[in-house]
């Protein structure tokens, strides 16, 4: 079986792979990084978002072996050094960006690829990043606020 | 999905040996073929990625064209050919979503001829010409119905040549679960016409709509196409929308597309 290396969250990591076997399988089963989700495994619901060289990709609709080599970056790479919450994670709990928690690992990393392009976006811009982030709980009102929140901006009391 | 061999050139040469043995397929972006894979609907016995080819990757631009290697994402298609050509790049920032749009690839795209892909209504319209490892392709002779083209086995997309329109637009009503376009129409004026391809509409695929071409270039404005609208009777019937809903929204797309190219 092919090994795949990654450089995952600042960390060098190998696993040896199928070919067919998806990033997000190689992350959840052979490295233990299961804060990465699987919600629908038919790329529409962006729970298994991850950074792969910088770029927003969904794992599941990625090959293992595609990523040998590259610099990925997961949820568990999130938070600051001591542990505590990001900007963005902290955002997330304090404007209720989450209820169940299951799409979070996905939104916290699409927002991250947001900002890093668009420091400020508008509301109407994070909608349409979002839009391949599927929420079934929040109505994503909380999750916009979040973002808004994190880049600094003020956050609109109620929906439109 | 079943599994395979993966093979990983760094050249069109070398790819195009590797898709020579039996039962080999090209890998783009995977953004279509891996959840076709995975619901075994397709297998191959050999995976060849074409995503580390650097000879495919890229858009550059000279004398009134624009060209796109093959393997060159729809979010890179959206960044740099903003200036060449507005039209193009709007296209290719509208596909799916920002994680598709950073894999998905326009050889890909084209090569897949997805009913309600964006891409070869772009291509049609424009007149592209469709290079491969074999050969050149004109864009009207290269869609030939329902997810078929006229590339042979082993065929890839090397790049992808527009020549830029003096105006153009693209106007997609999507389907708000998938993102595709319900009905997608791509207007280009240039020196010789008019040219109007649709996408989404036909069960044939991507199609030009010529009775509008002709208006058009006698016209162009939205006037001019004024109560026209498409041709039901060879329209896709699903749950989404019905012939007769897809072809009135031919006629109301086109018209946005004349009134907002500028
Ligand atoms: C959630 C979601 C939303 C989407 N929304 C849209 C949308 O709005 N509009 C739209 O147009 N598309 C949409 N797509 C499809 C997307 O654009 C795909 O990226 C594209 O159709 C296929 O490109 P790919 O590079 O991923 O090809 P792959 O999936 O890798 O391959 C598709 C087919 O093309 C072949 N192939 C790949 N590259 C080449 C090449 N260079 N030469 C020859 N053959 C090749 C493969 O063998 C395969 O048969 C969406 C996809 C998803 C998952
Ligand atoms: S699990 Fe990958 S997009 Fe839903
Ligand atoms: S918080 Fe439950 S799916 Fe988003």
């Amino acid at each position: 079986m092919p090994t795949v290396t990654m450089n995952i969250n600042g960390r060098q990591m190998s696993a040896n792979v199928e070919n067919r076997t998806l990033l997000v399988a190689a992350l959840r089963e052979d490295l233990n990084l299961t804060g990465t989700h699987v919600g629908c495994d038919t790329s529409q619901c962006g729970a298994c978002l991850v950074h792969v060289n910088g770029k927003a990709v969904k794992s599941c609709t990625m090959l293992a072996v595609e990523a040998d080599g590259a610099d990925v970056e997961t949820i568990e790479g999130q938070a600051n050094a001591d542990g505590s919450l990001n900007v963005i994670q902290q955002a997330f709990q304090d404007h209720h960006g989450l209820q169940c928690g299951f799409c979070t690992p996905g939104m916290v990393m699409s927002a991250a690829a947001l900002l890093k392009e668009n420091p400020k976006p508008t509301e109407a811009e994070i909608r349409n990043h979002l839009e391949g982030n599927i929420c079934r709980c929040t109505g994503y009102q909380g999750i916009v606020n979040a973002i808004m929140a994190a880049s600094g901006q003020s956050v609109a009391m109620a929906a439109e | 999905m079943y599994n395979f061999e993966f093979s990983n050139p760094k050249t069109i040469e070398n790819a195009t040996k590797a898709l020579s043995s039996e039962d080999a397929q090209a890998l783009g972006g995977g953004q279509t073929l891996l959840p076709t894979m995975k619901q075994r609907l397709a297998s191959a016995e050999v995976l060849v990625s074409l995503s580390g080819i650097s000879e495919m990757v890229g858009v550059s631009q000279s004398d009134g064209t624009v060209s796109i290697g093959g393997a060159t994402t729809h979010a890179e298609v959206a960044r740099q050919s903003r200036e060449a050509y507005p039209a193009l790049a709007q296209l290719a920032g509208k596909i799916g979503d920002p994680a598709v749009r950073n894999r998905g690839t326009i050889g890909g795209s084209l090569a897949n001829n997805d009913p309600a892909a964006c891409y070869p209504a772009g291509a049609l319209a424009s007149g592209a010409t469709i290079q491969t490892n074999k050969r050149e392709i004109q864009a009207d002779e290269f869609f030939r119905g329902m997810f078929e083209t006229a590339l042979d086995e082993g065929e890839i997309i090397t790049s992808v040549t527009f020549p830029v329109p003096e105006v153009a637009n693209y106007q997609k009503f999507e389907q708000p679960a998938s993102r595709f376009a319900l009905v997608g129409v791509f207007v280009a004026k240039t020196s010789g016409g008019v040219r109007v391809a649709v996408t989404g509409a036909s069960n044939n695929g991507v199609y030009r709509w010529r009775e509008a071409e002709a208006a058009l270039s006698t016209d162009f404005s939205a006037s001019a196409i004024d109560g026209m609208s498409g041709d039901p009777s060879d329209m896709i019937e699903d749950l989404h929308g019905s012939p007769a809903y897809r072809a009135h929204l031919v006629g109301v797309l086109t018209r946005r597309a004349v009134s907002s190219c500028s």
